[in-house]
């Protein structure tokens, strides 16, 4: 399974920008390198990251091979109102996990 | 997760460091500015790219190109920047990312992580919604490569 | 090689264990320790957040989880890791942290064994260490296997012919190829290193370190690893435990 933290505030300011944190466990295998054997390993990476507030959307990234194993992202988020921030994210394996954490907005 | 990846010709790398003084590292097949050069024009159409604006923070001495901490900031408002775009040109593939910013984006500003094959220059381009390019690049110094071979 | 070897071979200035202890975070680039610092950016946590969810998942014919003996984590499990290894009274043989979770995962839970290295076991050791994160290690040094792991310490080995002492207490701090030696204390495992992109465990690093010399490493169980794991624990007493540590 992939794990993933999410770190956001539980609580922001109206439209103040804040910080979104997420690490997610995963080898990025980059499709270049060869095992013992000498056989190329598959490729195996997280290639698409959306965040979404609500329906809204707030950042969006492709990712690619040379991304570090365990991926690592900042962004920064605004709104203006409470509700619900996910991330969805799909890998070389067509998996799409979702992760949300609720915001409220004062 | 992650906990024992197959490994390949990496075991071992920084003892044969020491021992070798660097002679040993495999020759991997590598992007060059000249790709680089051909996507980002593939990127921008008919416009120019100016310096300056975006910024791009790297360490210009790193420790192991397995994970380099990068941060990639605009020096615009809030809604300004539409987009940012990584190259690497001397990595396997000279693509490291694309990002979007919604509505809903905060600050023009990302954090990562990324991975560098070998000494070499990086380059970060911003695309802004008024249509202007802007670019930063920051050369760098690998003594471990990344483990991709 | 003709260059480096004389460096590390022909000096054999003897320095002894260190006195001024230095943690290996003190030798890692400033984005290595600022990766540590921050526990919602240290990719270690990932294992720590699965040792947690471990914690409390019934396993074996008795639907035993590790908190139905020993509850709540952050209580009973606070300051374990500073006192490991210890002489087991069973065995009265070093006994490391790790085994002591496998034993208790085979013996207490009746569960099958989880694998060395696998997301579970590194996850469990993570979360157990992480409740003793800042408390100085302090290893009960009086029994004889401190001696005898010193011994293994100071022994050479491998095609290259070189002891753990000969790197990592004469030459300390020496850079070569750009690499640092560290002292090489056990304080911050099971660890993330950048060169595994993954967590490892103390076995795993002593298993990179005898490979590199171009020695047949110890089995991860036998009482060479365990003396060699006690040896360093006393070695590095006072240095404060960093597991999840993050190192190159
Ligand atoms: C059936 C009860 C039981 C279960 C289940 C159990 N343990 Fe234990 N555990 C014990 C007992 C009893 C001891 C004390 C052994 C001793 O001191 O000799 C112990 C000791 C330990 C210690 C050493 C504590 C110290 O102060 O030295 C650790 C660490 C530990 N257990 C971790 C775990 C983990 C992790 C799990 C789940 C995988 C687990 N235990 C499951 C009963 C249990
Ligand atoms: C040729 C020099 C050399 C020898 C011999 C050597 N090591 Fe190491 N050791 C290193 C280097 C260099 C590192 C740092 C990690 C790296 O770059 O691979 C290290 C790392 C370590 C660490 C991890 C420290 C940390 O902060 O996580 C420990 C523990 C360790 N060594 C123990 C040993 C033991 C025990 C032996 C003997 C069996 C040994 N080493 C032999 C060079 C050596």
């Amino acid at each position: 399974m992939v794990r993933v933290l999410l770190n956001v505030p539980k609580q922001v300011r109206k439209g103040e920008p804040f910080d979104v944190k997420l690490l997610i466990s995963h080898p990025m295998e980059s499709g270049q390198r060869r095992d013992a054997m000498g056989l190329a390993i598959p490729r195996d990476i997280v290639r698409r990251l959306v965040c979404t507030f609500d329906t809204e959307e707030v950042f969006g990234m492709d990712l690619f091979p040379a991304i570090a194993a365990n991926p690592f992202l900042v962004f920064s988020a605004q709104i203006e109102r409470s509700g619900t921030l996910s991330i969805m994210f799909t890998d070389d394996h067509g998996v799409v996990q979702t992760e949300t954490a609720a915001v409220e907005a004062v | 997760m992650t906990g024992l990846p197959p490994r390949g010709a990496c075991v071992g790398r920084r003892f044969l460091l020491i021992a070798a003084a660097g002679t040993l590292l495999p020759a991997i097949a590598a992007a060059s500015p000249v790709q680089v050069a051909v996507l980002i024009r593939r990127l921008i159409g008919d416009a120019t790219v100016s310096e300056g604006r975006v910024k791009l923070d790297l360490p210009v001495l790193v420790e192991n190109g397995n994970t380099v901490a990068m941060t990639v900031s605009v020096d615009a408002p809030i809604g300004a920047v539409h987009s940012l775009h990584i190259f690497a040109e001397a990595n396997p593939l000279p693509e490291v990312l694309h990002a979007t910013f919604g509505p809903r984006a905060g600050v023009p500003r990302i954090q990562t992580r990324i991975r560098l094959a070998t000494s070499q220059t990086v380059v970060a381009i911003a695309r802004m919604r008024d249509g202007t390019f802007w670019q930063d690049s920051v050369e760098l110094l690998v003594t471990l490569a990344a483990c991709i071979d | 090689m003709k260059r480096l070897l004389p460096l590390l071979l022909l000096c054999s200035i003897a320095a002894g264990p260190p006195v001024d202890l230095r943690s290996g975070y003190d030798d890692a680039s400033a984005e290595t320790r600022a990766m540590q610092d921050d526990d919602g950016g240290n990719p270690g946590f990932l294992w720590v957040r699965e040792g947690e969810a471990q914690w409390s998942q019934p396993a074996g014919p008795l639907g035993k989880s590790c908190a139905s003996c020993h509850g709540d984590a952050t209580v009973s499990m606070r300051g374990v890791a500073a006192r490991y290894p210890l002489i087991d009274k069973a065995t009265n043989r070093p006994m490391t942290l790790d085994r002591r979770i496998g034993e208790c995962r085979t013996d207490r839970q009746q569960a099958e064994a989880l694998p060395p290295e696998s997301d579970a076991a590194l996850g469990l050791a993570a979360y157990v260490g992480l409740q003793s994160r800042g408390m100085p290690l302090n290893v009960d040094a009086d029994n004889p296997f401190v001696a005898a792991g010193r011994r293994l310490f100071e022994t050479r080995m491998g095609q290259l012919n070189l002891s753990c002492a000969q790197c990592h207490d004469d030459r300390a701090g020496m850079k070569l190829a750009g690499a640092v030696i560290p002292q090489g204390h056990p304080n911050g495992y099971p660890e993330y290193r950048l060169e595994w992109q993954a967590m490892g465990s103390l076995n795993r690093r002593l298993r990179n370190c005898m490979v590199g010399v171009r020695a047949e490493p110890f089995p991860p169980d036998s009482p060479e690893m365990a003396a060699l794991a006690l040896y360093l624990a006393v070695r590095a007493k006072g240095l404060k435990v960093e597991t999840p540590a993050v190192r190159p």
